[in-house]
């Protein structure tokens, strides 16, 4: 199986990753021979099998309407790399 | 050429929860940027999930006003995109499993006709953060305020039942009723608790076929919304008869420039990989747990109008704007109580009220005239004490702030003469002070001499200062110019 | 005093043979001079260990010390120290001082252990060798031009080196039984849901499970004890009691049936593995268990699934590292779409972006069937082949890994050559099920791992077997050369 360039460069920007172009080629083999790897699914017979998501067979549990946090603002953009006023800064979101 | 219109809505209700759907940080409005988001809520590593079993309960009372089915298993996906005011890089939403199923809401026309429009289904979602765009930062970024984010929504989406604007905002408005009758919402629409994405389509009159739709969001206003339809139809119209086809594309509405523009760039790159949230088990409700929120359902919007039909004699149609709003129908009910006049405290309400708030973008909840205040204006409507322009004036006296309808008849000294007596004596002063007028009546053919009794009114009501009763002037004036003949 | 097991250590802080601040610095001595060849510890938190053994020491005179009280240990640096960097292997994180504990941190913390540092790891536990790590490779304290297995690498290396008698690690598909058998040592990860995940950085949500690393099973059993907790913040956490999973070690292995799949002895298990596991099994026989041939069918489709479904919530869990608000943002970022992708490429390192993309691949429009939902489909299959198999036997056994600790870059230009070291531990995370590693042997002059599965919430019998195995034999006592003097 060969994942096809324009396929990896749709991938990358779904996924928000630069791929170089000098690097394309050496992606889509890895990413082709995982794949390789993981079609050998196709041959399963999963006719009526349902799909697990969860490996415990438990429900949701609920919490309490009931405010439990404080303030940490302080605490959490001390650690931000860029705020202003509270905020957390980006470059110009454009919509 | 005739066309069809076929509208479909998906709306954004913000649950009325203390706590977010996921954590256990506030959700009210208006607190400083990110004093309200959490690890969870900023998506801080290894933050996990937890749901909030107020929001479960509140979607679960949606439905069952709605008459909808009530998922017994309903899970949770995540909807992945990369977006700043969405922290975790995806929205955990419910798509296969929605916690509210099909369901059935009837609205109420202004020709007085009903509609049944199909709710498709309801789920819980996370909302997001806010993106600003102006502050006191470089102009090359933006501010990112999470405080919003995880605020528990139900997306209620509606089955494309609707033909026209008119009836899109009385779906709109009928949900408004009833998430505000059921007090999961606040239905504050200003500050976003209510948002509509309105779905637009037209076809060949008759047609069976469905035209291409498209999808506008951002509607946070039944004038909006009613604009930006009304504008996508005759857009699509417009397009279709030049020989163009429709794409099938988001629009964003912008309620400054009341112009939709597209979105495509960001639709086309859109997958959004929807896949079930590995943190969150299945949501399992009891028939129990049913049986008990479908007992302790508060009144709806329904049952209200047959009771405020039967309770106040009003008519089918105002029962129904008055019981549409929980808050105007609480609202009316304060007034009728205050006053003793149910049809006036509906016509007061619906009216003057309704128009100026609408008109300076108010909530009832925020309106500057309390039903205290409106109840004691119509008391004194009802007895006489001001005539119905005055009653404007004073009207506006209350929402100015000036005190109650008594302390602004006071204060202006508008309370209306009625005492015959003095009306009488009024009416002869001025008679005798106009004596060329008099004289110009008794010669004027009967025929025309009505015609010029306006001309004494406007001298008696000059001298009373338009305080006193016109029906009673114009009786004794009559009287008295008949004697002189 | 580095050769004492937990289980002596306690002894001899509590009849006072030694204070937790001696041992303390011993052991922070202990990693001052040796780590530096085998890169095990990422960051040393002296001062605060120092500290916390001074208070423990006082608890301890007290004469009502909790459990591990004055005890060392090191984490993995995937779980959340308040204050403490924890990176999690990558340049993302590097930067990163969480204002929080995990809670298997404030579990020890609670348990007055004593936290000597972080141990290194694949980069976001992605990897079977600890060679991507963005604070470079993790050496094999037996053999340092050989991996010491992944992702919990460092942990598992600090422990056989002696550098702390326990480490926390992290297992999505065998990176605590892994790294456990390539070192020598012990270690389990317990049932999905039985160790909160609570401030632990997520790889695979509904795979990643905590377990703790010792030389022996007895000491696992005396860190489980503390680690394992019904946490209301992890929704996945099962609100079950957690034995003490010390008193029932001392059981008898009679009439005890083995299961050994038939499977896990197939083509590519090296010759002197089976033969080692072979004998421990043959241990076991001799001192009264009953060893019962099994078939695991579906065991080959175990990796296939695993390399579905760990990318595909990895491409999820990762998207919040994004340069927005912690972590990594690229230098002068021209927009908002080149800080997240430079941010996100310079920040992760290739394995990382590798299985994001595959992740991505198999949820994205038209791939999620074939791929996400039939690897969901074939973890059915897996978990079904496991319930037939615990019908007829209490416990399955067979070898960790195929071959021993393999010489670093040996697999690392061929990821699926690598990811078929997991072959043996996958299938348990898939399902949920307990797995251990303890030594059983050696080959080619490297540690052996025999690996313990039990059914669900077992692990009491698992350790009980294991403690029995190691009073029989002596592996776990075989130190690498130069660390035990």
């Amino acid at each position: 199986m060969n994942i096809e360039r324009q396929e990896i460069e749709k991938l990358a920007t779904l996924a928000r990753i630069a791929i170089d172009d000098s690097t394309i080629s050496e992606v889509s083999q890895r990413l082709s021979s995982v794949l390789d790897l993981v079609d050998q699914l196709q041959a399963v017979d999963t006719e009526g099998v349902e799909a697990m998501s969860h490996p415990m067979q438990a429900t949701q549990r609920l919490r309490e309407d009931e405010v439990t946090e404080i303030n940490q603002r302080e605490a959490f953009q001390a650690i931000a790399p860029e705020t202003e006023d509270g905020l957390f800064l980006v470059p110009k979101v454009i919509e | 050429m005739s066309w069809d219109t076929v509208i479909g809505l998906e709306i954004h209700v913000q649950l009325a929860t203390k706590t977010k759907i996921f954590s256990g940080a506030s959700t009210a409005y208006g607190a400083e940027p990110n004093t309200q988001a959490c690890a969870i809520d900023l998506a801080m590593p290894g933050t996990l999930p937890v749901l909030n079993k107020q929001a479960v309960n509140y979607a679960i009372m949606f439905g069952l006003a709605v008459d909808a089915e009530i998922g017994q298993v309903s899970a949770f996906e995540r909807k992945n995109y990369f977006y700043p005011d969405s922290p975790k890089g995806y929205q955990t939403t419910q798509l296969e499993r929605p916690i509210v199923g099909r369901g059935n809401v009837e609205i109420q026309l202004a020709d007085g006709s009903t509609k049944n429009v199909r709710i498709h289904h309801a789920h819980l979602e996370e909302d997001a953060g806010k993106s600003l765009h102006e502050g006191n930062f470089n102009s090359n970024f933006s501010g990112i305020d999470l405080n919003r984010a995880g605020t528990p929504l139900i997306e209620i989406v509606s089955e494309p039942d609707m033909c026209n604007a008119e009836e899109a905002v009385a779906f709109a408005r009928k949900i408004h009723g009833i998430v505000t009758s059921l007090g999961i919402c606040d239905g504050e629409m200003s500050q976003g608790s209510m948002r509509f994405d309105v779905n637009v389509s037209v076809k060949p009159s008759g047609s069976e076929t469905l035209g291409i739709r498209t999808e506008t969001k951002n509607l946070n206003s039944y004038k909006f919304m009613e604009e930006a339809i009304k504008r996508e139809v005759e857009r699509q119209i417009d397009v279709i008869e030049d020989g163009g086809t429709i794409a099938q594309e988001t629009r964003l509405y912008n309620g400054d420039t009341k112009v939709a523009r597209s979105m495509r760039s960001k639709e086309e790159a859109n997958d959004y990989r929807y896949f079930p949230c590995p943190d969150l088990l299945p949501v399992v409700v009891s028939d129990e747990e049913v049986a008990e929120l479908r007992r302790n359902l508060p009144e709806l919007p329904d049952a209200r109008q047959a009771r405020f039909v039967e309770q106040y004699s009003l008519s089918d149609y105002d029962a129904a704007i008055l019981s549409s709003d929980a808050a105007m129908a609480k609202y009316f009910e304060a007034v009728t109580s205050a006053c003793n006049n149910a049809k006036l405290a509906a016509n007061w309400t619906m009216g003057e009220l309704s128009a100026r708030l609408n008109n300076e973008d108010l909530s009832i909840a925020n309106s500057p005239v309390s039903a205290a205040q409106l109840g004691g204006l119509v008391t004194r409507i009802a007895d006489n004490s001001i005539s119905g322009k005055m009653a404007k004036e004073v009207f506006d006296g209350i929402w100015a702030g000036e005190g109650s309808a008594d302390e602004i008849i006071e204060a202006r000294g508008l309370k209306q003469v009625s005492d015959s007596g003095a009306l009488e004596q009024m009416v002869a002063d001025v008679l005798t002070a106009n004596q060329a007028m008099v004289d110009d009546y008794i010669n004027t053919d009967e025929a025309k001499r009505k015609k010029k009794l306006g001309g004494f009114m406007g001298k008696i009501m000059q001298a009373s200062k338009g305080q006193a009763n016109p029906q009673q002037v114009n009786q004794i004036l009559a009287q008295k110019l008949n004697e002189l003949l | 005093m580095h050769n004492l097991t937990i289980a002596e250590l306690i002894k001899g802080l509590q009849s006072k043979e030694f204070s937790s601040v001696e041992l303390t610095q011993h052991f922070l001595n202990r990693i001052g001079s040796l780590n530096p060849a085998y890169n095990a510890v990422i960051t040393v938190t002296a001062e605060q260990a120092l500290k916390a053994a001074a208070e423990a020491d006082i608890r301890l005179a007290a004469g009502n010390a909790p459990a591990l009280c004055g005890v060392p240990i090191l984490h993995k640096d995937i779980f959340c120290t308040n204050g403490v960097r924890t990176s999690c292997g990558s340049k993302m994180l590097d930067n990163f001082i969480p204002p929080y504990n995990a809670t298997v941190v404030e579990n020890f913390e609670q348990a007055g252990a004593v936290v000597l540092g972080k141990t290194n790891m694949d980069e976001f536990a992605m990897g079977s060798s600890n060679e991507t790590s963005f604070y470079g490779p993790v050496k094999n304290p037996w053999a340092t031009d050989c991996v010491p297995g992944g992702s919990s690498g460092g942990s598992a290396a600090a422990v056989a080196a002696r550098l702390a008698p326990g480490a926390t690690a992290t297992d999505t598909g065998g990176s605590i039984r892994q790294p456990a058998a390539l070192c020598g040592i012990s270690g389990i990860k317990p049932t999905y849901g039985r160790v909160s995940r609570w401030g632990m950085v997520a790889f695979a949500s509904s795979l990643d499970q905590g377990g703790p690393m010792a030389r022996t099973a007895e000491d696992c059993a005396l860190l489980l004890n503390c680690m394992a907790s019904y946490d209301d913040k992890d929704s996945t956490c099962i609100d079950r009691e957690v034995p003490d999973y010390t008193a029932t070690l001392d059981g008898s292995v009679k009439g005890l049936r083995i299961g050994v799949p038939k499977e896990y002895f197939s083509e590519g298990l090296d010759a002197g593995i089976e033969e080692a596991v072979r004998a421990a099994l043959a241990n076991l026989e001799a001192q009264g268990a009953e060893l019962v041939e099994i078939s695991l069918p579906n065991s080959g489709l175990s990796v296939p699934a695993y390399y579905v479904i760990a990318p595909a919530e990895a491409s999820a869990n990762l998207s919040r590292f994004d340069g927005s608000r912690y972590g990594y943002r690229c230098e002068d970022p021209k927009d908002l779409l080149d800080m997240y992708s430079r941010s996100r490429s310079e920040g992760f390192g290739k394995e990382v972006q590798r299985r994001i993309l595959i992740g991505t691949y198999c949820l994205s429009a038209g791939y999620y069937d074939a791929y996400y939902g039939k690897a969901q489909q074939v973890r059915k299959l897996i978990q079904q082949d496991f319930d037939r198999a615990f019908e007829s036997v209490d416990l399955i056994m067979g070898p960790t890994c195929p071959s021993p600790a393999f010489k670093f870059g040996a697999k690392s230009d061929d990821p699926v050559a690598m990811y078929l070291e997991d072959i043996y531990t996958v299938a348990t995370n898939l399902a949920g099920l307990p797995g251990m590693s303890i030594p059983c042997g050696m080959a080619d002059n490297k540690p052996v791992g025999l690996q313990i599965i039990g059914n669900y919430f077992d692990e009491a019998r698992m350790l009980n077997v294991a403690h029995q195995y190691q009073q029989a034999t002596d592996w776990h006592d075989l130190a690498p050369e130069g660390v035990a003097s």
